[in-house]
């Protein structure tokens, strides 16, 4: 008789605005402790593994190093900005006094020569990214489209494609670095070539999975599509934007992110060696300079390119998913 | 001459030794403003045949000829509807329509345009629906988008390929009642390939079974004599309604099942083999 009462008891509560939000409350602490159990798992083994482990710049940074280092980046970030912003402030305040002295001399107008800071660093980074993304992805479209528009080009493209796919950018860098001095010899202009040769190789590496994914989408659409196409007598261009196109976004979609993915990893690798002022250049400035603080602030930029990579990844799942148009 | 003559047509698949002939010595005449009903087996060639008249295939043999022209390749005036409505799932209802209608009426104004689109999805009961993607819709309101769509191209015969053969049987009723309905205020010129043949007697002037494949060939005609508007319900009741499915059902099984003793004739050679003896204990 009890045990009736109280079952009853719980299934009156279920459909209450109190029942539900216990209900989700539930799900969500569920979905997080997974995860967090063993994120605390994976704090405690590494730092009971890292005071263990010496290396010659010192012992291998715990967390507690790690997140020390972190905060240490954003207070000379801080610090950098500050004094930028005082170097402005004072050449603002000369000009003006020379100015008010003598009001036909020149103003003289330096910019400020500090070194980039670890915000700088991120934000290079992710432009060089997008723009050996954006460089990759209007020439594999295209070519994709063509590939899987004729079984021909395909034919001929394809041992290209499967040669260059799997080479490194480390062994593109020198290449390209060659080229790029030969055709745009002075370092002025508006790009640094450090910045050009690192786009170009993140290009090289990154395009691959955009052409074969796109030349997929667009050979496997469904015949009745073309069918349409073909009654309604659409001339090539039209059919190409109309229906060709949309039919396959999903699947260029899919190589798009994969190939964005590609192209941070290549990215590090490449800005290493090009020393283009990104993550890349930090990790290796870092590692020679050798402190006893560099491999904690290696280890907080490996954690910065993760996380990052993580969020260009779930933008483009949802640009994914905005495409998606479910059959 | 008639509106559409098919004259000896025949097609075949593959090359050589796997070569495949699916229709042989298809010769029919239909007229302006007639609906014909062409009922067959599965795999008997019923899509081959509708997509040769509609020009996406190239016959092999003989050819189709539209009022006095050779059908060389698709257009707007051979309106289809396939089996699998072929409705572009990233457009909704209304811009489905709309990608007929404005690239075969380019010239037109705007608002000529909207209203050519609206009428048909109108015609069709869509109105509400105008906003919904494909994925949103049951299989009757996307067939009725199809149909939509093949009849806003204002074409000059109207090709239905099995349309109705993924619904359910309710749905199936409603919309052939709908079919007749907007045949009767259009009267185009209609094909309807089927396997119903309660769905041919309900809406065509002439029935037609297509014998079942390889060398599929038209069998006799069978013309419908019964006033429109038929009712199913009052029809069921009609002797000659009887009389007529019973002659079609009868025919129809006569030559499938002459196919089959053709295919029981196949001689199957076993290979020699002994069975393995394993000692149990």
């Amino acid at each position: 008789m009890i045990e009736q009462t109280q079952t009853l008891h719980v299934k009156e509560n279920n459909n209450t605005v109190g029942g539900r939000l216990l209900q989700g409350w539930d799900r969500f602490v569920t979905a997080l402790s997974l995860p967090l159990c063993s994120l605390v798992i994976f704090l405690l083994l590494w730092s009971a593994v890292a005071a263990r482990i010496n290396t010659s710049l010192g012992k291998l940074p715990g967390p507690m190093q790690v997140a020390t280092q972190a905060k240490v980046l954003w207070n000379e970030h801080l610090l950098e900005r500050h004094k930028r912003k005082e170097f402005y402030e004072r050449q603002a305040k000369i000009n003006a006094e020379k100015l008010a002295a003598d009001p036909t001399s020149e103003r003289k107008v330096r910019k400020y020569t500090g070194k980039p800071t670890y915000l700088d660093q991120i934000l290079t980074s992710l432009l060089t990214v997008f723009t050996g993304f954006f460089l990759a992805s209007i020439v594999a479209v295209p070519v994709g489209v063509i590939c899987g528009l004729s079984r021909p080009v395909m034919m001929a493209l394809n041992p290209f494609i499967q040669i260059f796919k799997p080479v490194s950018p480390l062994a593109w860098l020198p290449i390209v670095t060659m080229v790029v001095s030969a055709v745009y010899p002075n370092n002025d202009g508006f790009l640094s070539k450090s910045f050009i040769n690192s786009a170009i190789t993140v290009a090289l590496c990154s395009l691959w999975p955009t052409v074969i994914n796109t030349a997929l989408g667009v050979a496997s659409i469904d015949k009745d599509y073309i069918n349409v196409a073909r009654v309604l007598q659409l001339k090539i261009l039209p059919k190409i934007f109309k229906i060709i196109i949309p039919a396959s976004l999903p699947l260029i979609f899919t190589g798009l992110r994969i190939s964005l993915g590609v192209g941070w990893m290549v990215l590090i690798a490449s800005e290493m060696l090009a020393q283009n002022p990104g993550l890349g250049k930090f990790v290796w400035d870092e590692f020679q300079n050798g402190s006893s603080d560099s491999l904690a602030r290696i280890m907080v930029a490996v954690l910065t390119i993760g996380v990052i990579g993580f969020l260009l990844d779930r933008v483009m799942v949802l640009l994914q998913k905005a495409v998606d148009f479910g059959k | 001459m008639a509106f559409l003559e098919l004259n000896n047509l025949g097609k075949s698949y593959g090359q050589g030794e796997q070569r495949l002939e699916v229709l042989k010595n298809i010769d029919l005449h239909v007229q302006e403003g007639e609906f014909i009903a062409i009922i067959g087996f599965s795999g008997s060639g019923k899509t081959t045949l509708i997509s040769l008249i509609a020009g996406l295939l190239e016959p092999d043999e003989g050819e189709v000829v539209l009022k006095g022209e050779p059908v060389a390749r698709p257009g707007p005036n051979r309106g289809v509807v396939f089996q699998n409505y072929s409705l572009l799932p990233w457009l909704n209802v209304y811009e489905n329509v709309a990608l007929a209608v404005n690239h075969l009426f380019s010239n037109w104004s705007m608002e000529k345009k909207a209203e050519h689109i609206k009428k048909y999805i109108e015609m069709v009961h869509l109105t509400p629906a105008s906003h919904k993607r494909p994925a949103e819709l049951s299989g009757g309101m996307r067939q009725r988008v199809a149909v939509a769509r093949a009849l806003a191209m204002n074409p000059e015969i109207l090709l239905l390929d099995e349309p109705l053969s993924a619904l359910d049987a309710l749905t199936r009723g409603t919309l052939q009642r709908e079919i007749e309905k907007i045949w009767s205020t259009n009267r185009k010129t209609v094909m309807l390939i089927t396997n119903d043949v309660d769905e041919g007697l309900l809406l065509a002037d002439r029935i037609i079974p297509l014998n079942p494949a390889p060398g599929a060939t038209l069998g006799p005609i069978f013309p419908v004599h019964f006033k429109r508007p038929r009712d199913r319900v009052a029809m069921n009741q009609n002797p000659e309604y009887k009389k007529l499915r019973n002659e079609i059902i009868n025919y129809l099984l006569d030559v499938g099942s002459k196919r089959n003793i053709h295919q029981d004739n196949h001689r199957w050679t076993l290979p020699d083999l002994e069975p393995i003896v394993v000692n149990s204990r």
